[in-house]
């Protein structure tokens, strides 16, 4: 006890000791000075006369902050991290010692365990299909100033890289331009297995909820199939490239085949929704184009496709993006704080940049609304008319059938109190006056006129190295663009082809964004129709459920006010969202984007249409009946900051937490049918909507 | 207590001083006043310096160290990475290129998809389900990675880690699955690279996921189990299949390594066996989708390393730990037990009896003899040099004393080890009655099948004396009986009389390469590269634990030394030439004679090749683990062997490669095997 307590002393007096000598001449030091600068003010003071009592005073409180000083500058920095390190450290080891759980904290049975203490055992095998950008692409081969980071993460993960070396990420993430593979000398491949898309960033999760529960269940690896594919790709390159769509074949059959010939339950998130569209095509066509696996394949193997806030008819947000290269938030950025973005003070330019390797990635494409104005609406019509987006907050769920009348009412309220019915046929409109203007009052401008007008270009050469499309666009065909003032989903296209015609070109021989008049057709056995649900048939196998899951009750873009940037001399991205076009309070319209409802990145309309009427019951798109169900998670924001992102969310990519949503999702992959799970769950005023479109089905 | 109250005191003083600093009249302690007056007077700046007190001192320094810290971290992340490079080049002069780099180069470009199948032990295994002391641990690495679980929670580490001591398959309520893709065993721990090397180059010239793809599978498993539990054998299959299919028809070369030789071994009759039992991939599978098989650093014929970690748990290492600091791997001061706890977990293993050695004393010698007899490490080294005569070293052979009897797997004792077998006197332990259980009840909680043996048992063991490859496996079924049970019945040791025997359809023997068949399929080129050059565990000399209450009884004795500098026993451990774990003997005697020609073990006339590599340690520090080690995981890295596998998988044939490339006597020594082929 005394030795010990001798060593402690010892070591409580030496650094006190040892210290000293240091502080000690410093202080002598600073004694000097400030002698010889207190000597000074007193003769200044004396001069002036003032009285001496009163400096007599302030030359002891000298003395006293003079103590303080001797603490030099960088030994109290020092001191303040030191500190903080300390506090740090032994809060970190005090949250390591925590105990798992708290009491006092219990915290919610996850679905998993609950649905496996009623006896839900793994049954059907799964497959998910991550979106796009959620799936991590890693490094394979790249140029010189990539060194070391081969097999690392370039996308998902922590994306320090772009941190550290800017211009190479965004170098070696771009396609080429003219392919839409990869260019020279450099490989960027999807990640596989389940690590590709269970965490996009750390901590934040994308299907890891998801695969924690189904693990509750008795799912691992043999039973689960993450189907990781480079999401930058169009869908048949990712066959040509990377052998993708093959691979997914082989595993399902694999699956199928080791687990008892249980049929298996897919389940695809966001953009994967469309990608398996493609593969259930893909996997039935003949060899050359497809995957030879015959007629009967999809029926053979595969029991349920639960699509996960499907994007069937593509989300308005991919039009923006391709056009301007930003979306709401990036609106409400450059709102909040102009210059930011467009500054080149940095020498940054961050959206040219952003939008030249966006434009090289061909799946974006595959987002850009289908089915034209039949689907979407135009100039003065458009089915979400009525919208009330003020009313969108809670509701009452409507299950099958006895939706119709309250629903009505409900509508009609709302379209009385709205003052300027938003027009959301006018995907983009100039100014936020054409957006609500009759339309017999809107100029029409000819693009195609334009097109063969222009062919200067005026680019100056110090904007060459971010180079964009733009710049090859003449001012006049610009101007032009924006005087046609307003774009519906057919003319959108247009535009489209008009201000990235490059782009357009290499991803129209891979998507197609039009409706079937004949599906007969023998056209549409083309692979570029195969991911479109409207002109495609889904495969002969009625005994397929297919699902649509969706959040609802999040404000969702779905058409924007636009208007020229100011023109730099660098010419720049020239249009942007006019994010001072603000509606009433109760309008849809809030900084230059209309909302309808939806999951934040869906609008209800391109998720649930499908399910909900074009392939319901045996249509021409549905042949041979397969059941669907709509399910839709109305959302809750997390009631408190513990809560993380919340077990009720609906957000597009939070819904993937959703505990109802997950056991939806277990109960079907351990054998229940849609009917057993409580069929369709509407919250929205999807059935109604579907109802004023008018398309043969 | 003086002491006590005087650093009240003084902490009290702190305070005041502190009160001082604030308002200079605080100072009403008249007890401090007194002490300080005389000090206040003798210096004037003592004052000052009772102003950093402890708390700020530490704090300051912790600041400076965290400082420091963050300042290298910046330069460190600031650095432009071919910094080390640059200095390695400046001190040791230019690196010569990596071979996938010198390679594509010459214009070789993938060709061949390619199958790794990772050995014991470099594997990750991650978890899936687990008991409530593995909280949070869902989908995280329990083997492979840092390995931060084994500190935090050892026992429950264990407890998961550990197989189900009858079924050999998961304990209830506990599910941990191989990790797959090539994360699984591209480096076994930060920094540690196993294949990552071998991928890096691959990539160079092309490779990528959809042509490269790791056959994990869960190494704790007995091969067939593999297929039991996970449907292992059969995902590689289908894999192996697709990516032939996906890849223009060109065949795979698959690269086993260590004990994925052995399940690719199992593999291959697998897949061609009919479907309860096998995969029912019909007769000519092989031959259609499989190009080479290049074995790296294969235990064909088992290790005797295996031997020593099932009966006592240790190997060298371990024995070496043991003689540098006695006590600290036994003592229970700590409540550690550690080899207890190993061999208990351990024992779970099926797999880790796949390695015992097979073919017995035909292959691995008697009491008398065996197949490397006369071997000296200092041999080699001077044929290197090419100074001696050869017949001058044939003569320093017969002139040794101490010649090795390598054939003595186990010796109790090292004169027993050393003298004619004429004179031991032997007593057989396999009728003595295991004896009471010795075990008393503190001990329960680290049980191994010792404490059943009683101290009987554990005497006639000793009094054995002498065991060989064929006497060791009675040995351990005496030993260990449960575990042996099980694994009896999914491995063999034996060599087969006569192949056509229908017992030998069934999947025990198909690991086993002396009681098997390749299949028939000419085309398949079967290489064997191992690194030679570095003296490997061949034999033990074991005695008795002092203490062989709680511990296991039996201990590798360490204190047996050759008699000079030639011989080979040292630590206890006779060894001989290999890679470190593998012995010359297993690795190469299959493709060197077992497998040459047209033999009844190679009906099909396969060609074989034995490729060695010669251990050169790293120059220099700076050199990490060399690239021409010859060390069983080591010689992943080696430059030699990477681009012998790159060019394979590129398309060249075993004939472009050069043939055979031979260091040791491997030849000499198979001859001298007695094997009907």
């Amino acid at each position: 006890m005394g030795s010990v307590l001798r060593l402690r002393k010892l070591c409580y007096v030496e650094p006190v000791k040892f210290q000293s000598f240091g502080s000690i001449k410093n202080a002598e030091k600073q004694q000097q000075q400030k002698e010889r600068i207190v000597s000074e003010v007193e003769s200044v003071v004396q001069k002036n006369g003032r009285d001496d009592d009163e400096d007599t005073t302030r030359k002891k409180t000298d003395k006293g902050k003079r103590k303080i000083r001797e603490w030099r500058c960088i030994e109290s920095c020092c001191w303040v991290i030191g500190c903080l390190c300390c506090v740090w450290w032994l809060l970190v080891f005090l949250y390591y010692s925590l105990p798992a759980a708290l009491p006092g904290f219990q915290p919610p049975m996850s679905p998993g365990a609950r649905l496996g203490r009623e006896g839900a055992r793994a049954l059907h095998p799964v497959v998910l299909v991550p979106g796009i950008s959620t799936g991590g692409l890693e490094l394979w081969e790249g140029k010189p100033c990539t060194e070391g980071l081969f097999r690392k993460r370039l996308w998902g993960g922590s994306f320090t890289e772009i941190l550290k070396r800017p211009l190479c990420w965004l170098e070696h993430l771009s396609l080429d331009n003219e392919t839409g593979l990869d260019p020279p000398g450099i490989r960027v491949r999807a990640v596989p297995g389940l690590e590709a898309a269970d965490y996009f960033a750390p901590g934040y999760s994308v299907w890891a909820v998801l695969i924690q529960n189904l693990a509750k269940i008795g799912y691992e690896e043999k039973n689960m199939h993450m189907a990781a594919y480079d999401w930058r790709l169009s869908f048949q390159n990712t066959e040509i490239r990377d052998k993708a769509l093959s691979r997914l074949k082989s595993t399902i059959e694999l699956m199928y085949l080791t687990n008892g010939c249980k049929k298996v339950v897919v389940v695809p998130h966001s953009m994967g929704v469309l990608y398996f569209l493609h593969f259930l095509k893909w996997v039935e066509a003949p060899p050359s184009m497809g995957g030879g696996g015959r007629l009967g394949w999809c029926a053979k193997h595969i029991k349920a496709i639960m699509n996960i806030g499907p994007p069937f008819l593509g989300v308005p947000k991919a039009v923006s993006n391709i056009l301007s290269s930003e979306a709401k938030d990036v609106a409400v950025i450059r709102s909040m704080d102009p210059g930011v973005l467009d500054s080149e003070i940095l020498g940054l330019q961050t959206l040219e940049h952003a939008m030249r390797v966006a434009r090289t990635w061909d799946s974006i494409i595959s987002l850009v609304p289908k089915g034209g104005e039949t689907i979407w609406g135009d100039l003065d019509w458009s089915p979400e008319e009525g919208h009330g987006c003020s009313l969108a907050k809670r509701r009452t769920p409507q299950f099958s059938g006895n939706n119709k009348n309250s629903n009505h009412t409900n509508g009609k309220t709302t379209f009385s109190a709205m003052k300027e019915p938003a027009k959301y046929g006018r995907i983009i409109s100039f100014g936020k006056e054409a957006s609500y203007l009759p339309s017999s009052q809107l100029p029409s401008v000819d693009l195609k006129e334009l097109l063969l007008g222009s062919p200067s270009t005026i680019s100056n050469s110090t904007c060459q190295e971010v180079w964009t499309e733009y710049d090859e666009l003449s001012r006049e065909s610009i101007r032009g663009v924006a005087d046609n003032k307003v774009y519906t989903s057919r003319t959108l296209l247009d535009l489209l082809r008009f201000v990235a015609p490059k782009m357009m070109q290499r991803a129209e021989a891979h998507f197609s964004h039009g409706i079937a008049d004949n599906l007969d057709d023998p056209k549409y056995n083309h692979y570029k129709y195969w991911s479109n649900p409207l002109e495609m048939r889904l495969p002969d196998a009625p005994d397929i459920e297919i699902y649509c899951l969706y959040g609802v009750g999040i404000p969702t873009e779905r058409s924007y006010v636009y208007k020229m940037s100011p023109t730099g001399k660098c010419k720049s991205i020239p249009f942007r969202i006019d994010s001072t076009a603000e509606g009433y309070e109760d309008s849809c319209l809030k900084g230059g984007v209309y909302f309808v409802d939806g999951d934040e990145s869906v609008p209800v309309l391109s998720s649930g249409f499908m399910c909900a009427r074009g392939w319901r019951g045996k249509t021409r798109f549905n042949p041979s009946g397969a059941t669907t169900y709509v399910r839709e998670y109305q959302h809750r924001p997390p009631a408190s900051l513990l809560e993380g992102r919340g077990a009720a969310s609906g957000a597009h990519l939070d819904i993937m937490g959703n505990v109802a949503f997950i056991e939806d999702v277990l109960r079907v992959a351990a054998g229940a049918t849609g009917k057993e799970i409580g069929g369709d769950r509407i919250y929205s005023d999807i059935m109604r909507m579907s109802e004023r479109i008018n398309i043969g089905l | 207590m003086p002491l006590i109250q005087r650093r009240k005191g003084e902490e009290a003083e702190k305070a005041s001083s502190s009160n001082e600093r604030i308002a200079p009249d605080a100072s009403e302690d008249e007890d401090r006043k007194k002490k300080e007056l005389s000090p206040k007077k003798r210096k004037k700046s003592a004052g000052e310096k009772s102003k950093w007190s402890c708390l700020d001192n530490c704090c300051w320094f912790v600041g400076c160290v965290c400082t420091v810290w963050w300042l290298l971290l910046f330069l460190y992340n600031a650095m432009p990475s071919s910094f080390p490079q640059y200095v390695t080049e400046a001190i040791t002069g230019p690196l010569p290129d990596p071979p996938g780099v010198k390679l594509k180069k010459e214009g070789l470009r993938a060709k061949h998809p390619v199958v790794f199948v990772p050995g014991i032990v470099t594997g990750g295994l991650e978890l899936w389900e687990g008991h409530e002391c593995a909280e949070g641990l869902f989908r995280k690495r329990l083997w492979g990675g840092t390995f931060g679980e084994v500190y935090k929670r050892p026992l429950c580490w264990v407890e998961h880690m550990s197989l189900d001591n009858e079924t050999g398959l998961d304990p209830p309520g506990i599910r941990l699955r191989p990790v797959t893709g090539l994360v699984a065993a591209d480096y076994f721990m930060p920094g540690y690279f196993v294949w990552a090397v071998l991928i890096a180059n691959l990539a160079r010239i092309g490779y990528e996921e959809k042509t490269m793809y790791m056959a994990a599978y869960d190494w704790r498993l007995s091969f067939q189990n593999t297929e039991v539990r996970d449907q292992t054998l059969s995902r590689i299959k289908s894999h192996i299949e697709m990516m032939v299919a996906t890849n223009g028809g060109k065949k795979a070369v698959v690269i086993p390594h260590s004990m994925g030789v052995l399940y690719f071994l199992h593999f291959m009759k697998w897949v061609e066996a009919p479907a309860p039992m096998g995969g029912g991939g019909g007769p000519d599978w092989c031959s259609k989708h499989i190009k080479a098989i290049m074995n790296i650093g294969g235990p064909f014929l088992g290790v005797p390393k295996a031997v020593a970690g099932l009966f006592s748990s240790e190997a060298k290492d371990i024995a070496v730990a043991r003689a540098i600091a006695p006590g600290f791997l036994s003592n229970d001061i700590f409540r550690v037990q550690t080899l207890q706890h190993v061999m208990k977990m351990s024992r779970t293993w099926d797999s880790t009896m796949s390695m015992i050695p097979k073919g017995g004393e035909t292959i691995w010698g008697g009491l008398d003899w065996s197949p490397e007899e006369g071997y000296l490490p200092s041999k080699r080294r001077q044929r290197m040099n090419d100074t001696q005569v050869s017949s001058e070293s044939g003569t320093n052979n017969s002139s040794s004393r101490a010649r090795a009897n390598y054939g003595r797997i186990i010796s109790f004792g090292k004169d027993i080890a050393e003298s004619p077998s004429s004179e031991i006197e032997m007593i057989d332990f396999r009728d003595a009655v295991k004896g009471q259980n010795l075990a008393n009840t503190t001990c329960r909680d680290v049980w191994t099948e010792y404490h059943d043996m009683g101290i009987e048992g554990v005497r006639a063991v000793a009094e054995h004396k002498v065991y060989t490859a064929e006497t060791v496996l009675d040995l351990l079924y005496f030993v260990a009986p449960k575990m042996m049970a099980r694994g009896s019945s999914h491995f063999s040791y034996g060599i087969a009389d006569d192949l056509d025997d229908p017992k030998y359809k069934h999947y025990k023997y198909w690991s086993n390469p002396l009681e098997t068949k390749l299949p028939s399929a000419s085309d398949i080129e079967i290489f064997s590269m191992y690194g030679v050059g570095i003296p490997t565990e061949r034999a033990y000399i074991y005695k008795l634990s002092p203490s062989a209450e709680c511990y296991i009884p039996f201990q590798i004795d360490t204190s047996f030394e050759g008699e000079d500098e030639d011989s080979c026993l040292k630590d206890g451990v006779y060894t001989v030439e290999g890679d470190e774990t593998v012995p010359v003997l297993s690795a190469g005697f299959m493709c060197a004679r077992g497998w040459r020609g047209k033999t009844r073990f190679n009906p099909s006339g396969i060609r074989t090749y034995v490729r060695e590599y010669d251990h050169a340690p790293p120059a220099n520090l700076l050199e990490g683990r060399g690239t021409q080690s010859g060390a069983h995981v080591d010689v992943m890295g080696n430059f030699a062997l990477i681009e012998d596998i790159i060019r394979v998988a590129a398309g060249a044939t075993g004939e472009d490669l050069g043939g055979d490339q031979v260091y040791s006597d491997i030849f000499k020594w198979s001859e001298k095997i007695n094997l009907a082929l």
